[in-house]
C-alpha cells in the first residue's frame, strides 16, 4: 500500500491562477521520489498542499492511510518538511529550535535523540550556537534536523541543495541515502537533474500544474533514452553522401565524425543497415561509440513538449 | 489535545521574554516611575484625593492596566507576526495541532508576560505610595482576564498585520487613546455629564473600573457591567480568531 496517495488534486489560488490541475500520485514506503520541474511548475504548491500549508481546491490526499483533512493530526505526524526557504528564528539556539519542532508534533522531549540527529547532520558541536552565527549550509541542515526531530516516516525536501556548494550537496545526498536506509520515504524537488539521477528511485516530472510522468529512474532512462552512435571516419568527408540522407546524420565541421541518433525503445535501431550503407557509400570507419542522452535532455524535451 | 505542542509554543515564547529580561523589566519600571513622578507628584499637588483615595494611589490600577493592555497586545501580536515575517509559520501550519492549541500557546505566553509586567508595576507602585488592596483575589482575577483578553486581541492584530507599521498601528491609534480616555488617571465622575455618557462607550472604562474596585472598593460602573464587558470582549476576540483559523485568513492560502 502506498504511504502517500494523492488523488486528482487541484489548487486554484484566489488570484485565479491554477497551480495544480488534477494531480495524482502514489508514493511507496521507503522510496525516494524526485520531482523535477521548472520554476512555477507546481512543485512547492503540491508539497505545501500535502503538508497542510496550502489548502487544496479539490481532490483527496492520504498519508499512511489517514486523510490530511479529516484526520490531519495522524496524517501530519507522519510528515517532516524541509522548506525551500531558510526559515529559522535567528536569535534562537540550534538545540532549542529543534526541540521546539519535536514538541510541536506532540512528542515528549528526547535530548538523546536530538543529539543523535544533530550528530548525524554534523551539527552537534553547534547545538548551543545561535542560528544567526551559522553558515548557509549549516542552516539548511538545521532545517533537516527540525524536520527529523519528530521521527517522520515521510520526508519532503523542497529543493534541499539550492544554492549549496558541490561538496555540501554531496554531503546532503549521503544524508538522504542514510535516511532511506533508516526506512524514511523521501520526496524531493529539485532543479538539478544530476541530483535526481544520483539519488532517486523514481522520477516525476511536473509542469504547469500537471504530472507529466512518474517512472522508475532506470526504466525512464531506458524508455525515453535517445542514444547517439558516433562514427569516426578514417578519411574526412566533405559532405554526407545522398544515399545516407534517410538516416538524418550530422557531420562535424572537420568532416571526421558522423552522428546518428536512434531510439533505444524502437524495434529496430537501424544501426546494422547504416553500417552497411556507410560501407557501400565508400566511407571507412576508424572507431565507433555510443552515448546515452542524459536525464536533462529527456526533461528539457518533455517540458518543451508541454509548452 | 496536543499538550506537548502547547507547552512547546509556550516555552519557546517565554524563552524570548527571558532572553531580553533586562529590557522586559527595566522598561515598565522606568515608565511607571515616570508616570508616578509626573502624575502622582505634579498633579497630586493639585488633586489631593479622588473618591477618598490619595491621587497617587488612585492612579495605580490605571497605570497597571495601561501597561498590561499594551504589553499583552504587543507581545501577542509580535509573537504570531514574527513567524509570519520570517517564514517559520510553515511549521505551525504543517504540525498536527489545532487552532485552539496554537492560540493557547501564544496567547498563554503573551498573557503570562503581561501578568509578570503588571506584577512588577504593582511592586514598583508600593515604593511610591501607600497602597492597600481590598479584594486581592478579585484584583488577580481582573488582571488575569485583562491579560488574556488583550492577548487575544494582540493575536488577531498579529495575524492581520502585513508589515511592522500595521503591527504598531492598532495599539497606537486605538488602544492607547482608549486607555488614556478610559479613566486611567481620573474618575469618570470628574467629567462633565456629556463626557461621562460618551466615556461609557469606551470598553476600557469597564475594565479599569472593575480593577480599581478590587483595590479601593469603589467603581465608576457596576461590577457586573465590568465583568460583562470583559466577557463580551473576550468572546468577540475568540470568535474572530475562530473565523481566522476556519478561513485561513492571511495565514493559509
Amino acid at each position: 500500500m502506498a504511504i502517500l496517495n494523492v488523488q486528482n488534486v487541484t489548487k486554484t489560488y484566489d488570484s485565479g491562477f491554477q497551480a495544480l490541475k488534477g494531480v495524482s500520485l502514489d508514493i511507496e514506503e521507503g522510496e525516494i521520489l524526485a520531482l523535477l520541474g521548472p520554476n512555477g511548475a507546481g512543485k512547492t504548491t503540491l508539497i505545501s498542499t500535502i503538508c497542510g500549508i496550502t489548502s487544496m481546491s479539490d481532490g483527496a490526499i492520504t498519508v499512511g492511510g489517514h486523510d490530511i483533512q479529516s484526520d490531519y493530526r495522524a496524517a501530519r505526524s507522519l510528515i517532516g518538511l524541509v522548506p525551500q526557504e531558510i526559515s529559522l528564528e535567528p536569535f534562537e539556539t540550534v538545540e532549542n529550535t529543534v526541540r521546539f519542532s519535536r514538541g510541536l508534533f506532540g512528542k515528549s522531549p528526547n535530548p538523546e535523540l536530538i543529539d543523535q540527529i544533530l550528530d548525524q547532520l554534523s551539527l552537534l558541536d553547534k547545538k548551543k550556537s545561535r542560528i544567526m552565527t551559522l553558515s548557509g549550509g549549516m542552516k539548511r541542515r538545521v532545517l533537516i534536523a527540525k524536520a527529523l526531530s519528530h521521527e517522520p516516516r515521510v520526508l519532503f525536501l523542497d529543493e534541499p541543495t539550492a544554492g549549496v556548494d558541490v561538496e555540501l550537496r554531496k554531503d546532503m545526498w549521503e544524508t538522504v541515502a542514510q535516511l532511506k536506509a533508516d526506512g524514511v520515504t523521501i520526496i524531493l524537488t529539485t532543479h538539478y537533474i544530476e541530483e535526481a539521477e544520483a539519488i532517486a528511485d523514481r522520477i516525476g516530472v511536473i509542469n504547469q500544474g500537471q504530472i507529466l510522468l512518474v517512472e522508475d529512474k532506470d526504466k525512464l532512462m531506458q524508455r525515453l533514452g535517445e542514444k547517439q552512435l558516433i562514427v569516426e571516419l578514417a578519411e574526412p568527408a566533405a559532405v554526407i553522401p545522398p544515399a545516407l540522407k534517410k538516416y538524418n546524420l550530422s557531420l562535424n565541421d572537420a568532416g571526421t565524425q558522423l552522428t546518428y541518433s536512434y531510439d533505444t525503445k524502437g524495434e529496430r535501431t537501424g544501426i546494422t543497415t547504416l553500417l552497411n550503407d556507410l560501407q557501400a557509400a565508400g566511407l571507412s570507419m576508424s572507431d565507433l561509440n555510443t552515448q546515452q542522452s542524459s536525464l536533462e535532455d529527456i526533461f528539457v524535451g518533455m517540458v518543451k513538449e508541454t509548452v | 489535545m496536543n499538550l506537548q505542542a502547547v507547552k512547546a509554543i509556550y516555552i519557546y515564547e517565554m524563552s524570548r521574554f527571558f532572553r531580553t529580561l533586562m529590557q522586559s523589566f527595566i522598561s515598565p519600571v522606568i515608565s511607571t516611575s515616570l508616570y508616578f513622578v509626573v502624575f502622582g507628584t505634579a498633579i497630586a499637588s493639585r488633586i489631593q484625593e479622588v473618591e477618598g483615595v490619595s491621587y497617587g494611589a488612585f492612579i495605580v490600577p490605571g497605570l497597571i492596566m495601561l501597561s498590561v493592555m499594551t504589553q499583552a497586545t504587543s507581545n501577542a501580536s509580535f509573537g504570531i507576526y514574527f513567524p509570519k515575517f520570517i517564514g517559520t509559520i510553515y511549521e505551525l501550519l504543517s504540525a498536527p495541532i489545532s487552532f485552539f492549541e496554537v492560540v493557547l500557546g501564544y496567547v498563554g505566553a503573551a498573557a503570562t508576560k503581561a501578568f509578570i509586567i503588571g506584577a512588577i508595576i504593582l511592586a514598583t507602585a508600593f515604593l511610591f505610595v501607600d497602597l492597600e488592596i481590598q479584594y486581592p483575589l478579585a484584583m488577580l482575577a481582573f488582571l488575569v482576564m485583562t491579560c488574556l483578553s488583550f492577548s487575544l486581541l494582540g493575536f488577531i492584530i498579529g495575524i492581520w498585520a502585513q508589515n511592522f507599521e500595521q503591527l504598531q498601528l492598532i495599539p497606537l491609534i486605538v488602544i492607547t487613546p482608549l486607555v488614556f480616555l478610559g479613566g486611567s488617571f481620573y474618575s469618570v465622575s470628574m467629567l462633565p455629564p456629556i463626557w461621562q455618557t460618551i466615556t461609557l462607550f469606551n470598553p476600557v472604562v469597564y475594565l479599569i473600573s472593575g480593577f480599581r474596585w478590587s483595590f479601593f472598593g469603589h467603581a465608576d460602573v457596576s461590577l457586573g457591567m465590568s465583568l460583562g464587558a470583559i466577557g463580551v470582549f473576550t468572546l468577540a476576540c475568540m470568535g474572530i480568531i475562530w473565523w481566522i483559523f476556519k478561513t485561513g485568513y492571511r495565514i493559509r492560502q
